[in-house]
């Protein structure tokens, strides 16, 4: 036995290092370059990225109405513990003043932070990786017009093991799969900028599908229904084998943007915000995320 | 025998306020029905459907109404109960949450006066649904 014992420890220390390396923060630009991906970016365009994104929902500064200060520190309270939203606002000392495009390209398209560390995936970047990388530079371009905002968010409050970073690696490796999505000729460039729109920017997948134990989405059951962040309220179902199975795609698109459905009934909680912010995106745009959802395959829902 | 009578009456009267719970949840899901069934053509004639000056006063009527009787139907002792929607935050904000209400019930009464044409539904109506996902979102749980 004593003989193999130096072998178990260097088989240990392999698999430390190891571990160490795959879990590493990968971000897919280098900061150094950063001049090379600053320029081009259309503020106009970048609002309806910000809008169809809601980036508000979740970092507004709490308890006042406009949705453009970005101050953070909104409670999203998940059975993990508690994330803090930070401050996006151009604030040079407390919000992202300081971050080039590329910054936020991480960001949002690998979870990685400009200090090089993992983001926690309650910033939806499993959904926001699928986000072209000019539509991230034009919503860099719109959040730098907005009114800078003092103040940081408290730090998350999480249990172990969620509170080690670095373990995100792992999950990441399991639930990261980020790019665009790859035109579907078969389909209309209507149903294409739809899907776009419904998969990246949109993270509609994000609460209306249901999560497994590590918290990532459960594919097989993409979009057929899951749980509000804080896991008390049902999600609805809004593939065609839920209750969109009786909308036709001119009462989707009037519930994303008034938030009525056909039956009269007023969407509320979190789904409010979202209305609000998808009222001011491109008719065009609502009605191409319409013709993707009520194109999605049924799927029924779980039962109660 | 008197005595007999008070305790007999008080016990009544209680048991008809714990049953009142249950009822009064009955009743307000009525009365947000109404307003969804009122909501309905509205919604349709926002899609473009053809404009009908009094059914959007019927609706508006609905509207106000449940403005008006709304917030006594939310009582202390009916937080919990026949899977209701309503949500703890309600009594948390009481003041708050009534306050809505009788924005509804105004904001109803007013586009009663005004609205009197398609133009003047496009510029107020809105105003007037602007109350249902104000309410919804932080006071009703999720459905479904």
């Amino acid at each position: 036995m004593r003989r193999w014992l130096p072998l178990l420890v260097l088989v240990a220390a392999v698999g430390a290092v190891a571990a160490w390396f795959i879990s590493a923060p990968r971000p897919l630009y280098a900061r150094e370059n950063w001049r090379a991906y600053e320029d081009g970016g259309d503020a106009a365009r970048g609002r309806v990225m910000f809008m169809v994104g809601g980036c508000e929902s979740c970092h507004k500064t709490p308890g006042q109405a406009d949705p453009l200060r970005l101050g953070g520190g909104y409670e999203l309270k998940t059975p993990f513990g508690s994330f803090f939203p930070p401050n996006i606002s151009p604030d040079e000392h407390d919000g992202i003043g300081q971050w080039k495009v590329v910054d936020l390209a991480n960001a949002l398209l690998a979870g990685v932070s400009p200090a090089a560390e993992h983001y926690y995936p309650a910033l939806p970047y499993t959904s926001y990786s699928h986000m072209t990388f000019e539509d991230v530079r034009d919503l860099m371009t719109f959040l730098r017009t907005l009114p800078a905002v003092q103040g940081r968010a408290p730090p998350h409050r999480l249990s172990f093991p969620f509170n080690v970073r670095r373990g995100l690696g792992f999950w990441k490796l399991l639930y990261l799969r980020g790019g665009a999505p790859t035109p579907d000729p078969s389909q209309s460039a209507e149903w294409n900028r739809g899907r776009y729109l419904v998969e990246g920017p949109g993270h509609c997948a994000e609460c209306h599908s249901p999560r497994d134990f590590a918290g990532g989405i459960v594919a097989s059951r993409r979009f057929a229904g899951g749980l509000t962040a804080d896991g008390k309220h049902k999600v609805p179902n809004i593939t065609q084998g839920g209750p969109l199975a009786k909308w036709s795609k001119s009462d989707i698109e009037t519930v994303l943007s008034t938030g009525f459905t056909p039956e009269g009934d007023s969407l509320g909680g979190d789904m409010a915000a979202v209305v609000r912010n998808l009222a001011q995106a491109p008719p065009a745009d609502i009605s191409a995320m319409a013709e993707f959802i009520k194109s999605l395959p049924a799927i029924p829902s779980a039962g109660k | 025998m008197r005595r007999t009578l008070i305790v007999l009456t008080t016990l009544a009267l209680g048991i008809t306020a714990v049953l009142a719970d249950s009822d009064v949840i009955a009743q307000r899901r009525e009365l947000m029905k109404a307003n969804g069934k009122a909501t309905a053509p509205i919604v349709a004639i926002m899609k473009g459907g053809p404009f009908d000056l009094a059914a959007v006063q019927a609706s508006l009527k609905t509207f106000a109404e449940a403005g008006k009787k709304g917030p006594a139907l939310f009582p202390d002792n009916s937080k919990t109960g026949d899977d209701t929607a309503a949500l703890p935050a309600i009594w948390e904000n009481k003041k708050d949450f009534e306050d809505r209400f009788a924005k509804l019930a105004a904001d109803a009464n007013d586009a009663l006066s005004t609205i009197k044409d398609e133009a003047t539904f496009k510029s107020i109506m809105p105003n007037v649904l602007k109350n249902c996902g104000g309410c919804h979102e932080t006071y009703r749980a999720k459905k479904s």
